[in-house]
């Protein structure tokens, strides 16, 4: 496993650093363009035809599992009502931009080209405004990144290579051997360096005149000051929790004129870019205008995680004990040191089987087998790197509309599938008038038996598409503590977990939910059937 | 960690539960207390779990002059809070220069430099920085803060002598050693 893993990042790299006779010397940002699939591309042109062949060619690719990471420069853009792929030539228009900044020059003679010059991307050409976008971008404009793995990867290198000058980028993640093989910003020398840095370090030394500044970080250790400062935020996460936090963030930015209107000054658009496998999604969210990742946040499948509080205390199937040998126990006994639980090491496998069926040997619960330890510890989709390059393709298309103003924005969300075949659609999602987060929210009401336990009733609300909170606390209006997950009050609450909902609070109850990752506090009403 | 705009927060906690103002209070401690990021050096407890408003924290310093003990704070949040900070009381007697003998604590964060956008947790790290770095410049007990201007070896060892418990600078102190 990890000698074929190797070798495919061996072959990319060599892919890569491939010089083209002609290109810039050292150039393998652009180079493999023309490498892999050799044909020559039309000059700064779209062709839908070569579309289809870039899109079979990834499909065969995937096929046979000879992966390479495409690196070309593919754009989305909206095309006489049809959405459809097409091709900058990157590796001219780089071309042309490097033998400008030899000559000291103005650089970005690619981006210069879209600006001045009517085509399928400059719908709203304004000619007259080129030198004043130029410098918007050159000198004032901020843009920040978030993530620097899969998407993240290709948003830096398609943001900077679309002219964006000023990045920030942040990533609490440090580089691993599996990365590799789509994050092409990593070498196997970064293994174990922060991704932001690393990622930040490569694209200021191959692009000139670019400003990264990583950091190595939580998102949620920013505050709201760091994020204003930003014109255009693009978010390249893999966690729903996550993205809930930003969008709530950036929803809570908006400033109000004394009329009640939105002071559109206060406004920053958050472009949200997500990939699982063959399926990806790019939205854009103008904070209350649109509809934000709240409103439409049943959209998202509620993920198969186990409330917390289930999985320490109250286990009932096979599922929880793996959950809690793999989320909890792992980190707490560090069996093989201070290393990362990889499910393809034989030993870690082992000893989480048996740590699991020891626990459920101890509750009583059958049903744990080696099989379903990997199931349920590896619950991993693989990453299509062709997924990402399109994803991060169409957020940075968007980007480069909105401060440019060449073309409208799409409005407001890209689904794509690659499953079979290439399919997108693009359609608008409509605002929740009882969003929690940029609407006016209403109590919810739950239907419950007092015959059910509180930790029955925890579960629910983990898995309530409009609530999903894992780590809840609850307090009745009438100021009693019902439960805590996180110290210090849930060692004081936690006997009430197996107590029936009945003994515990009256119907009709208002109960007042905080959670740790819920931008938010929610007001539930409990009725008994 | 992450405060929403102070105003956004306000209103839309009104907003979202219909409480009045003196329950706003309330809801944002328990928002505060979810959130609760605590330093290892410190233990928060409830004496009683149903009034959020009142709580104790122990802080047990991992380095500098007052390593060696363990010193207990009581904390009441108003209801106007977070317009109002909480009120901290020491209820250690302790050989410190912003603390005094009965206990009040001077820490600019709980007096002129409290903003609505503070939270619990950098309450407890403002304390646990009273504790790292105690600051003879604003200080309550103005024999210790000159002390520790002037000679500092002699004020560790007055801080070593009141942990260990017995008579510093005539005030007898109890031992509050780590245990
Ligand atoms: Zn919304």
């Amino acid at each position: 496993m990890f000698n074929k893993l190797c070798e495919r990042v061996y072959d990319q790299r060599r892919a890569m650093s491939a010089e083209v006779p002609g290109s810039i010397p050292g150039g393998r940002m652009q180079a493999p363009v023309v490498k892999w699939y050799d044909i020559s591309l039309p000059r700064r042109h779209s062709s839908v035809l070569f579309t289809f062949f870039v899109a079979f060619i990834d499909s065969l690719r995937l096929m046979f599992k000879c992966d390479r990471v495409p690196f070309y420069h593919l754009r989305v853009v909206k095309l006489h009502g049809v959405v459809s792929f097409f091709i900058m030539q990157l590796e001219e228009a780089v071309r042309d931009d490097v033998a400008e900044w030899r000559a000291g020059g103005p650089a970005w003679g690619g981006l210069d080209h879209l600006l001045r010059n009517a085509g399928p991307l400059s719908t709203d050409l304004n000619p007259e405004a080129a030198d004043a976008t130029q410098t918007f971008l050159r000198q004032h404009c901020k843009i920040l990144i978030i993530g620097a793995g899969g998407l993240g990867c290709e948003l830096l290198k398609d943001v900077a290579l679309s002219g964006f000058r000023h990045i920030n980028v942040i990533d609490l993640d440090t580089i691993d051997v599996s990365n590799l093989n789509r994050q092409f910003l990593f070498t196997e020398a970064d293994i174990g360096k922060s991704k932001a840095h690393v990622a930040a370090q490569y694209i200021n030394s191959r692009i000139p005149g670019c400003r990264v500044v990583p950091h190595h970080a939580n998102i949620m250790s920013f505050d709201a000051q760091f994020y204003q400062q930003f014109n255009i935020v693009i978010a390249g996460l893999d966690s729903v929790e996550a993205r809930r936090w930003l969008n709530a963030m950036l929803v809570s930015l908006v400033q109000f004129n004394p009329d009640g209107s939105v002071d559109r000054s206060s406004v920053i658009p958050l472009i949200d870019g997500g990939t699982e496998g063959f399926q990806g999604q790019a939205r854009i969210i103008y904070p209350r205008f649109t509809s934000c990742f709240e409103c439409t946040l049943s959209l998202f499948p509620p993920q198969q995680n186990y409330p917390f509080c289930t999985i320490a205390n109250t286990p009932r199937l096979p599922e929880h004990c793996i959950e809690y040998a793999h989320v909890i126990l792992w980190d707490k006994l560090k069996p093989f040191g201070d290393v990362k639980l990889n499910m393809d090491n034989a030993e870690h496998t082992k000893w989480l089987y048996e740590t699991a069926k020891a626990r459920s040997e101890h509750f009583g619960i059958q049903g744990v087998t080696l099989r379903l330890t990997q199931g349920v510890a590896k619950n991993i989709i693989p990453a299509v790197a062709s997924t990402n390059a399109i994803v991060a393709a169409a957020c940075a298309n968007e980007a480069l509309k909105m401060i440019s103003a060449i073309a409208a924005n799409m409005d407001n969300y890209m689904m794509y599938n690659g499953k079979s075949g290439v399919y997108t659609y693009t359609y608008k999602n409509e605002k929740k008038p009882d969003c929690p987060v940029c609407g006016t929210p209403q109590p919810k009401t739950f239907q419950v038996s007092p015959k059910d336990s509180l930790a029955e009733f925890l579960e629910q609300i983990a898995i309530d598409p409009d609530i999903r909170s894992k780590k809840p606390f609850l307090r009745s209006s009438t100021g009693k503590t019902i439960y805590a997950s996180t110290s210090p009050l849930r060692e004081a609450t936690q006997s009430n977990l197996k107590k029936k909902l009945g003994e515990l609070i009256t119907s009709g109850t208002e109960l007042t939910l905080a959670d740790k990752d819920l931008p938010f506090i929610r007001t539930l009403i409990i009725n008994y059937k | 960690m992450f405060r929403l705009t102070q105003q956004v927060k306000e209103t839309r906690i009104r907003r979202e539960t219909g409480a009045p103002l003196h329950k706003a209070g309330h809801i944002r401690v328990q928002k505060d207390i979810s959130e609760l990021d605590t330093p290892p050096s410190m233990h928060v407890s409830f004496p009683d779990p149903d009034d959020i408003m009142n709580f104790n924290v122990a802080l047990s310093p991992e380095e500098g002059y007052y390593h060696s003990g363990t010193f207990h704070f009581t904390v009441s949040v108003p209801d106007d809070y977070p317009h109002k900070p909480p009120k901290v009381k020491c209820s250690t007697l302790v050989y410190h220069p912003n603390i005094d003998l009965d206990g009040n604590v001077c820490l600019n964060i709980l007096r002129q430099d409290w903003k609505p956008v503070l939270s619990l947790s950098s309450l407890l790290y403002g304390l646990q920085l009273l504790f790292l770095e105690p600051n003879p410049d604003d200080p309550l007990n103005k024999d210790a803060a000159n002390l520790l201007k002037r000679d500092s070896h002699a004020f560790q060892r007055n801080v070593a002598a009141s942990v260990r418990g017995g008579y510093v600078a005539g005030t007898y102190f109890p031992s509050a050693r780590r245990r």
